[in-house]
C-alpha cells in the first residue's frame, strides 16, 4: 500500500487548455452574434452618426415642416422642420446613456443588497421585504413619482429607472448567493480563516457574476423601453432634448399625416430592446452551460 | 497520553427546527493529544460531523445554540473567543478537509490563488514567495507537474487530485491540528488508500495531530491510535483502536464490526 501512496498517480494528460471558452461559445451562438451586431451598429451610429450628419437637433427649417422622406432628409422633418434622421442619431445616444447608467447603477446597488441579504442571513428578511415593497409598484409607476419629485432631467429619470429595477437585480443575485453560500468552498474559505469581507469579494461575488450580467442586459433593454415610455408620458428628458420618447410624443397627433416622425425614433427602440434581448440570451446559454460542466 | 492540545468537553449542540430545537449532539467529550490521530467513527446523522464542525465554530450562528459545553485549545474555550482570535486560529492553527472534494475548491480561482490566499492570510510572505511556497506544498501532496499545475482551475483536475489540492491548502500554514472530515467518501478505493496513505505520512512527517472522521471501520483500524464511538449524538465508546477491535463493549460498535467482517469493504 505504501508503494501506491508515494509513487506518484499516473500522470493525467491534459487536453490543451482553451481559452476564454466562454468566448468561443458566444461566437458561434447566433442569436447572440445578431443582437451583438445590432447593439453595436446602433452604438456606433449613435457615437457618430451625430457627427457624420453634421446638423443640429434642435435646427428649426419652418420651410421645411412635415416634410417626407427625402433625399436630404432621409428620414423626413417634424412639424419644427427638424431633421428627424439628426434627432434620432442624438435620442439613441441618450437612450443608450440612459440604458447604460440604469444597467450599471441598478446592478451596484442590487449586487450589493443582493449580496448582503444573501451572506448575512439576519438582513436577509429585513432587506427582501423593502425588495418586495419596491416592487408591489408598477415600475412605470415608480419611475413616474420619482422622476416627477425629481423635476423633468435626464439624471432624474436614470435615479427613478435604477431604482424601479433594484429589486429585481437584488433577487437575482440574493438567490445566486444562496445557492453557492452552502458550496463547501465557502466553507472551506472560511475555515481558512478569511473574513466576511473577503469570502464575499473574493468567493461569493465571482461566482454570482454570470446571472447579474444576464439580468442587466435585460434591464439594459427595459431601460431603453422605459425612458422612451416616460418621454412619451412627459416626465422624461424636457422636450428641447431629442430622445426617442419625445420625438415620438411630439409626432403622435400627426401621425396619420406625418408617420414617419413616429416610425424611425420607433424602429430604433425596437432594434434597441431587440438587440440587448438577443444578446443576453446568448449570454445566458454560454454563462450557463459553463456553470453546468464546472459542477 | 500527553496534555491534550485539544479537547471538547461536555458538548451540546441543538438547532433550530420548525418543531423547537432539535439536540443534534448531547454531552460529547474527547480529546485529542499532541501527535496523536484520534478516530471518530459512527453512522450518517450521530454527530459525527457536527462535533467536527463546532470546534471551528462553523455552524450557522442564527440557527445554532450551545448550551454548555467548552472547546479547550491552547488555553482558551474556542467557544467564547472573539471574531479576530477565531480567525487566526481558522486555518493557522486548526485546519480542516473536506467531505468533497468538487465542492470545496472555488471554481473561478485558480489553485494558485486559492493556496496563496490561505498563505497570506496567516503569514506575511510576499506573493512570489507564496506562490513558491504553493507548488511545494503540490509537490509535498505529490501533485506530479506541480509547477504547471498549480495555474490549472479546479475543474481541470480530478477528484483525487484536488482532494490532494484540499489537504494542500489544510496544512498550508501548518496547523497544528488536522480535523479530516471524512476525506475519502466520495472517492473510489483506489485513490482512498492513496488520499489516507498521504495523510498518514504528512502526519510523520509533520508531526501533527489528527481528527479523522468517518464511517468505515477499516479506515480508523488503520489510521487511528484512538477511536470515539458516536451513535445518536453521543459519544458511546473512547477506546484504544486495539481494544475497540478486540472487545467492543457497545451493542453498536459490536454490531458495527460484524457487518464489515460480514461485507468485505
Amino acid at each position: 500500500m505504501t508503494d501506491t501512496a508515494l509513487a506518484p498517480p499516473v500522470t493525467e494528460q491534459l487536453a490543451p487548455r482553451r481559452r476564454f471558452p466562454v468566448l468561443r461559445k458566444l461566437v458561434r451562438h447566433r442569436s447572440f452574434c445578431i443582437g451583438a451586431a445590432i447593439v453595436l451598429v446602433l452604438v456606433a451610429a449613435a457615437l457618430l452618426g451625430p457627427l457624420l450628419r453634421g446638423m443640429d437637433p434642435s435646427a428649426m427649417q419652418v420651410r421645411f415642416r412635415y416634410r417626407p422622406p427625402s433625399a436630404l432628409y432621409p428620414f423626413g422633418a417634424d412639424g419644427f422642420g427638424r431633421d428627424i434622421l439628426t434627432r434620432v442619431l442624438y435620442g439613441a445616444r441618450l437612450s443608450l446613456f440612459i440604458g447604460l447608467s440604469v444597467a450599471l447603477l441598478s446592478g451596484l446597488f442590487g449586487t450589493i443588497i443582493g449580496i448582503v441579504a444573501g451572506h448575512f442571513r439576519v438582513l436577509d428578511s429585513l432587506l427582501m421585504r423593502c425588495m418586495d415593497a419596491l416592487m408591489a409598484f408598477p415600475a412605470i409607476l415608480l419611475a413616474i413619482g420619482i422622476s416627477a419629485a425629481l423635476g423633468p432631467q435626464t439624471g432624474s429619470v436614470i435615479v427613478a429607472l435604477a431604482v424601479a429595477y433594484v429589486p429585481r437585480t437584488a433577487r437575482i443575485v440574493r438567490a445566486s448567493a444562496l445557492v453557492i453560500r452552502e458550496m463547501e468552498y465557502i466553507e472551506a474559505a472560511h475555515v481558512g480563516g478569511a473574513g466576511h469581507l473577503r469570502v464575499i469579494l473574493k468567493h461569493l461575488l465571482p461566482n454570482c457574476v454570470g446571472p447579474l450580467v444576464v439580468q442587466l442586459t435585460f434591464v439594459f433593454a427595459y431601460a431603453i423601453l422605459a425612458e422612451a415610455a416616460l418621454s412619451f408620458l412627459g416626465v422624461g428628458p424636457p422636450p428641447p432634448a431629442a430622445s426617442l420618447g419625445n420625438i415620438i410624443a411630439e409626432g403622435r397627433d400627426y401621425s396619420v399625416e406625418a408617420w414617419w416622425i413616429m416610425l424611425f425614433p420607433g424602429i430604433a427602440i425596437s432594434l434597441a430592446a431587440l438587440g440587448m434581448n438577443l444578446l443576453g440570451d446568448g449570454l445566458r446559454d454560454a454563462l450557463d452551460t459553463r456553470l453546468k460542466m464546472e459542477a | 497520553m500527553s496534555e491534550p492540545i485539544l479537547s471538547v468537553e461536555n458538548l451540546t449542540v441543538q438547532f433550530r427546527t420548525d418543531s423547537g430545537w432539535l439536540t443534534a449532539i448531547d454531552d460529547v467529550a474527547f480529546s485529542v493529544g499532541e501527535r496523536e490521530c484520534l478516530g471518530i467513527v459512527g453512522e450518517s446523522g450521530s454527530g459525527k460531523s457536527v462535533s467536527a464542525l463546532s470546534i471551528l465554530r462553523l455552524h450557522n450562528r442564527a440557527n445554532t445554540r450551545i448550551p454548555n459545553g467548552a472547546i479547550r485549545y491552547g488555553g482558551a474555550d474556542v467557544l467564547k473567543l472573539p471574531a479576530r482570535e477565531l480567525r487566526r486560529i481558522r486555518g493557522g492553527e486548526i485546519a480542516m478537509i473536506f467531505q468533497d472534494p468538487m465542492s470545496s475548491l472555488n471554481p473561478v480561482l485558480t489553485i494558485a490563488d486559492q493556496i496563496v490566499e490561505t498563505l497570506r492570510l496567516h503569514q506575511s510572505v510576499s506573493p512570489s514567495a507564496a506562490r513558491r511556497r504553493a507548488i511545494e506544498l503540490l509537490d509535498l501532496v505529490r501533485i506530479p507537474d506541480a509547477a504547471r499545475r498549480v495555474d490549472e482551475y479546479p475543474h481541470r483536475l480530478s477528484g483525487g487530485m484536488r482532494q490532494r489540492v484540499m489537504i494542500a491548502m489544510a496544512i498550508a500554514c501548518q496547523p497544528k491540528l488536522l480535523i479530516a472530515d471524512e476525506p475519502t467518501t466520495a472517492l473510489d478505493v483506489t485513490i482512498q488508500a492513496q488520499i489516507l496513505e498521504l495523510l498518514r505520512d504528512l502526519q510523520a512527517e509533520l508531526g501533527r495531530s489528527v481528527i479523522l472522521i468517518t464511517h468505515a471501520l477499516g479506515v480508523i483500524a488503520e489510521f487511528a491510535q484512538r477511536v470515539v464511538v458516536m451513535y445518536a449524538g453521543q459519544v458511546i465508546e473512547t477506546a484504544p483502536v486495539d481494544a475497540l477491535f478486540g472487545r467492543p463493549m457497545h451493542y453498536c460498535g459490536r454490531r458495527a464490526i460484524m457487518i464489515t467482517q460480514i461485507i468485505p469493504s
